[in-house]
């Protein structure tokens, strides 16, 4: 049974790799980028979601350390998340009345000290298992901090949760930090940081050994390190990571309260994470962007947003456990070889029935939400530009009528490609020309 | 004092009984499947919706027995054309498919129930005092959910026990592929063990949906505590399950209702502590408040100390 899951493990998952063309590019681009883009994307919605994507990326990345890098699933990541936020808050709250005296800018730090704090101890009690015993431990954990983040209400603030000022005088740039666009640099530099020292990490002996003790523990274990402790390691740094994303979180909203810790927020960074894809280093960082775009953008204009997060879960799990990332590097050798030409003819073909498919999909959910939450159901509601009323019977026909034959011409538009990736499989072996 | 504590352990057999209607399922799954099944309160939820729709159309009796079977039939359908797919990505696969399945549940009883609780209620013909103790009135709907518990309990070990199909369980669970090699269809073993089991948590919701409150949060509240209480039973331990539900419902139901602290108990060493003293909001923690982390305090305990469980057999 062990066996099989290490086997398991080592199949689905591959080796950490950052998907680059040389080696210091990447990193160029997304300072650029990551500078660049305020300007950009001016207003203010915009800004805030950006400074929540800086966040969601560093928590991420630190989840992927566990899951992706050391093969450990964590039900209770949030945990570590959550605690560095409230250290961060208390520290800044004290900075504001004078006790204490840190520049704002190495709020995070606090924060890191906080989630590194209790990641030690239960890092030390959840490390002695892996595997499924792992999942449950780190959920029981999870449970036990979040329950017990309601009783102490001195240091978590009850149900209010604890508030703050991030406007504190005391900074080491000469920036006050009140306006929006000021704290996004702070977290955009944060991030950057945070992510290089993640992507450092996979490179270092321990990245190494937490891949060696994900694939066969056994194995590293005859190589003479203790898998335990290599885990015990990563999971350390895993928490001290999801704890500067806590304090840029206590930064950005000047508010944490118990719901930051709990098994909400644990399962927001796991299900991002496996959808951006765990296998590679950019995976959790397309996937906490995607994610929270859609809870900051979809959540505005459709209350079913959770339904398509979980149905898109889902869906990854089953289809493409590699997620986002595995499935771009997929056409990485197809790419280099020049044989995009062979897929994109058969990809261009799957589009109507991919959207025709989506689209019934997403009409059907939309107008069962407003059948049942609208105070009126019979009246009209605006449809992909349409008005339709969901009280008649005729909108539901096309509705089903639309997803089948989507569902129908993506089954067969999908033997295409796979025949497409077949051709491309049998050049790159050199089996054919 | 007395009647207090007779009550606490009534109740708290009661709600141990109903987590082990829910464990006994996950426990079967997991052990034929190597699946912890994190939907499993999901389906209890089901349950729950399924017998308040049909209890407003034809009536609770029928959708005692009509509940269970529509959860078990989904069961089937989540196992033939999702976990199957899943099971060539190895466990942690299986496990991330039945977390994904948990939000996706969740948002469609969200789209057909509405946010509200519902008014899913005792049938008329369970609404009377069983017996009257200590001038406490014991409600005869907490009888007919102990009687479902029992029966269902006595059902499982009957058939797993002395039956044809028992044995053919029993058999895949410890070789698999011999089970396959001698002709049985173990795939479609699988898919009738996760339906019975989805079932089972379908006929928990049934019983338990009138006596709570049917809600959309029923299952992330139900959910945790029945994984704490397979853990520390033991993975994979039908007796372990019945313990661990047991212990857990206990210690819930009788710390509920005891409204001392640590200071209490130092008090009557002789030492007095004032609310000024260092640490005062964990001396003056309530026994009550603290209930809903006993269960997963003692899992973490467990875990340390004997990793696999009260009566498990396996390490992971």
């Amino acid at each position: 049974m062990k066996q099989q899951f290490v086997n398991n493990a080592a199949s689905s998952v591959p080796r950490v790799r950052f998907g680059s063309w040389g080696g210091y590019l990447p990193w160029i681009i997304a300072i650029i980028v990551v500078a660049v883009l305020p300007l950009i994307l001016k207003s203010s919605h915009s800004v805030s979601m950006l400074s929540q994507m800086g966040i969601a990326i560093v928590f991420a990345l630190s989840y992927n350390m566990l899951l992706g890098q050391g093969g450990m699933l964590s039900f209770g990541h949030a945990v570590y998340f959550g605690l560095g936020g409230f250290f961060a808050i208390h520290a800044l709250n004290m900075v504001g009345d004078g006790r204490l005296s840190i520049p704002l800018e190495l709020i995070p730090l606090v924060g890191a000290l906080g989630g590194l704090l209790f990641a030690i101890p239960f890092g030390w009690v959840s490390t002695k298992r892996s595997g499924t015993s792992f999942a449950m431990i780190s959920l029981g954990l999870g449970e036990l901090v979040a329950a017990s983040s309601l009783m102490f209400t001195g240091f978590f603030g009850g149900e209010g949760g604890i508030s703050g000022n991030r406007v504190t005088d005391i900074t080491l740039l000469p920036y006050s930090y009140g306006p929006a666009i000021e704290v996004y640099y702070l977290i955009a530099a944060w991030a950057v940081i945070s992510a290089a020292l993640m992507y450092l990490l996979t490179q270092t002996p321990l990245g190494r050994m937490a891949n060696a003790v994900r694939d066969n523990p056994e194995r590293a274990e005859f190589v003479g390190y203790n898998p335990r402790l290599v885990r015990f390691f990563q999971f350390s740094l895993a928490g001290l990571f999801a704890g500067v994303a806590g304090g840029l979180y206590a930064i950005s909203y000047e508010l944490l309260t118990a719901e930051n810790l709990g098994a909400v927020a644990s399962g927001t960074v796991l299900l991002a994470t496996f959808i951006g894809g765990v296998g590679y280093f950019f995976g959790p960082i397309l996937g906490a962007m995607l994610i929270t775009y859609l809870q900051t953008t979809l959540s505005t204009f459709s209350e079913a947003w959770i339904l398509y997060f979980g149905l898109i879960f889902v869906f990854i799990v089953m289809f493409a456990p590699q997620g986002l990332a595995g499935i771009i590097m997929l056409h990485r050798p197809a790419w280099k070889a020049g044989l995009m030409s062979r897929l994109l003819p058969s990809y261009a073909l799957a589009v109507i029935p991919v959207l025709l498919f989506l689209g019934g999909v997403v009409a059907l959910i939309e107008m069962g939400y407003h059948f049942r939450t609208n105070y009126d159901p019979s009246e009209p509601m605006g449809l992909f530009g349409m008005k339709v009323v969901v009280t008649q019977v005729m909108p539901w026909i096309v509705a089903v009528a639309v997803t089948l034959v989507g569902a129908v011409l993506c089954r067969l538009s999908f033997r295409r490609i796979n025949a497409a990736w077949a051709d491309v499989d049998a050049i790159l072996a050199g089996e054919k020309r | 004092m007395l009647e207090l504590i007779t009550f606490s352990i009534i109740n708290g057999v009661l709600y141990g009984m109903l987590l082990f209607m829910l464990s006994s399922g996950l426990t079967l799954i997991f052990s034929m499947m190597g699946v912890l099944n994190f939907a499993h309160a999901s389906f209890y939820m089901l349950g729950a919706y399924f017998a308040y729709q049909i209890s407003t159309f034809i009536g609770f009796w029928p959708a005692l027995f009509l509940a269970p079977l529509g959860v078990a039939v989904l069961g089937a359908l989540v196992e033939r054309y999702g976990l199957r797919h899943v099971h060539k990505h190895g466990h942690v696969a299986e496990l991330l498919f039945t977390f994904g399945l948990v939000y996706v549940i969740e948002e469609l009883v969200h789209m057909i129930w509405g946010r509200m609780p519902v008014d899913y209620r005792i049938p008329d013909a369970l609404n009377f005092t069983l017996f009257t103790l200590f001038n406490t009135s014991f409600p005869a709907y907490r009888g007919f959910m102990l009687l479902v518990a029992l029966v269902m309990f006595a059902s499982i070990y009957l058939i797993l026990r002395k039956t044809r199909i028992g044995m053919i369980v029993q058999a895949s669970l410890s070789y698999p592929e011999m089970v396959g090699a001698l002709g049985h269809n173990v795939p479609r073993v699988f898919m009738g063990v996760f339906a019975f089991g989805t079932g089972l948590a379908g006929l928990a919701g049934v019983i338990a949906g009138n006596y709570f409150i049917t809600e959309p949060g029923m299952a992330w509240a139900m959910g945790p505590i029945v994984f704490v209480v397979v853990v520390f039973g033991g993975l994979g331990s039908l007796p372990g399950a019945l313990i661990g539900s047991l212990i857990i419902g206990i210690v819930q139901t009788v710390s509920v209702a005891m409204p001392y602290s640590l200071a209490d108990a130092l008090r009557a060493f002789g030492v007095e502590l004032t609310r000024e003293a260092a640490l005062a909001d964990l001396w003056f923690l309530e026994l009550s408040r603290v209930a809903p982390i006993l269960p997963y305090l003692l899992l973490v305990l467990m875990l340390i100390f004997r990793p696999r469980g009260l009566m498990g057999t396996r390490e992971s």
